[in-house]
């Protein structure tokens, strides 16, 4: 779990540092066959449901209340479905751009489909609260991008699949109100052959589309409630 | 194009004049120069190629349907003249459809034929999905029809198996949700404006069913094969 927050907050760098420091201490004092039998012992009853436990596995990185916190993005209100497909494609390793596989193939290596169904909807009934940090003049070029597309162009509107407000349905996702930065980094990342689960056709649509494109897509999504 | 010209070019053989080879030759290839004239006023738009992947992207990757926001139809096995009178349908504003009316616009004449000489020739698996609760009552409504209601046999004109003809679509394998909401808002959508329309034909045994008996002959259909 270390490897996977170091980069969350400066803060829980220095918790993390303070309590590997802390074991490392124990270690030598005690031996280290004792040492490891006590951090498993430790650790092991997180790896059965708590809800608190292994909530907390994942606020550490998506925040608090599920809010999303730089690179992690937001969870709440997210469709649980989808949250679910998304932990199953991290598992089978088929969602594959660098932070999911730096970060979240180890997270859910040992999340089974049952406690990843009961975090799913644990982050769905969560009211999400939107990102706002988008470019505000790109919003209306990225409204029109959404809800036409650019037909000429073979861009397919986003609204066809995850509706009229953006909030998507059954196991496609919520869009509005993610942050600029993770909508921006998953459609380029669709583009440049990064996949996600399997069926999809967002690798299809998103290599259409162009950088500005792009911009103004996040943009527009980062403001919707 | 192995057309009924090409066994022409070997037979001649034992042939007493060169003149009907020639003639093949001559003929093939001013059809292939017809044909390249067309492919270029498709390619003209960004290629027919890119405009299927276009389509596919919401009817599903092998034109099997999806289920988005909204639910996509089949367009495998479509019928030709079916699918060329929607496009121009959707452009005359004859049916209504925002998405629809948009994607519509663009497309040239020639690539509405060629989408629709494509389609036709698809035959995946039907997508599934529908409860399969009433499929008897589907089935006796599909064959016979309701007599008392005034509800004439769908096979009667779409086909036993529901493969259509000519004007006149392709049921088998469509998504359930698509043939209930066509059905339970028929004249809402198709027939707008002062056109006469081919869908005039089918107002009033969608007006004459009710839900329940909408509901089961939709699953009946997307079922057939």
């Amino acid at each position: 779990m270390s490897v996977i927050c170091n980069e969350s907050s400066d803060f829980t760098d220095a918790v993390l540092v303070r309590q590997i420091a802390q074991e490392l201490e124990i270690m030598k004092r005690i031996g280290l066959k004792t040492a490891l039998v006590a951090i498993v012992a430790s650790i092991a009853p997180a790896a059965a449901w708590d809800e608190a436990g292994s909530v907390r596995n994942c606020t550490w990185c998506h925040g608090t209340t599920g809010q999303g916190y730089m690179v992690a993005p937001r969870l709440a209100g997210q469709r649980s479905a989808y949250i679910e497909s998304q932990i199953r494609s991290f598992r089978d390793h088929t969602r594959d751009n660098p932070f999911s596989k730096q970060y979240m193939w180890s997270a859910v290596a040992a999340l089974d489909p049952g406690p990843a169904r009961d975090l799913a909807t644990y982050f769905a009934t969560i009211r999400p609260k939107p990102a706002n940090d988008g470019d505000p003049n790109l919003a209306a070029i990225g409204r029109a991008i959404y809800m036409d597309g650019i037909p000429e162009a073979n861009v397919a509107s986003c609204y066809a699949c995850h509706g009229p407000n953006a909030e998507g349905v059954r196991d496609i996702p919520r869009l509005g109100g993610l942050a600029y930065f993770y909508l921006k980094a998953r459609l380029e990342q669709w583009g440049q052959g990064y996949h996600s689960g399997m069926g999809t056709p967002m690798p299809i649509v998103a290599r259409q589309l162009g950088p500005k494109e792009i911009e103004a897509l996040a943009s527009y999504l980062s403001f919707v409630k | 194009m192995p057309g009924p010209l090409a066994p022409k070019r070997t037979v001649p053989r034992r042939a007493v004049s060169l003149r009907p080879a020639l003639q093949a030759v001559m003929l093939t290839a001013a059809f292939s120069v017809a044909a390249r004239a067309e492919e270029r006023a498709v390619a003209a738009r960004g290629g027919l190629e890119a405009k299927l992947e276009y389509c596919k992207t919401c009817h599903g990757l092998s034109a099997q349907g999806y289920r988005g926001y909204f639910p996509m139809p089949r367009l495998a096995g479509l019928q030709s003249l079916y699918m060329e009178n929607q496009l121009r349908a959707y452009i005359e504003r004859r049916r209504t459809n925002a998405i629809m009316a948009n994607v519509a616009k663009v497309l040239s004449p020639p690539m509405i034929s060629a989408l629709a000489a494509y389609f036709i020739n698809l035959d995946p698996k039907p997508i599934g999905g529908a409860p399969r609760g009433s499929l008897a009552l589907g089935k006796q409504i599909f064959m016979d029809g309701l007599p008392d209601s005034n509800v004439p046999a769908c096979s009667a004109c779409h086909g036993s198996e529901g493969k259509g003809q000519n004007e006149i679509p392709r049921l088998a394998g469509q998504l359930y949700e698509y043939t209930v909401g066509q059905l339970t808002n028929w004249s809402k959508v198709r027939g707008q404006g002062s056109a006469v329309d081919t869908s005039a034909i089918m107002a009033p045994t969608a007006r004459n069913l009710t839900r329940l008996q909408i509901e089961a002959v939709a699953a009946y259909v997307s079922h057939l094969q």
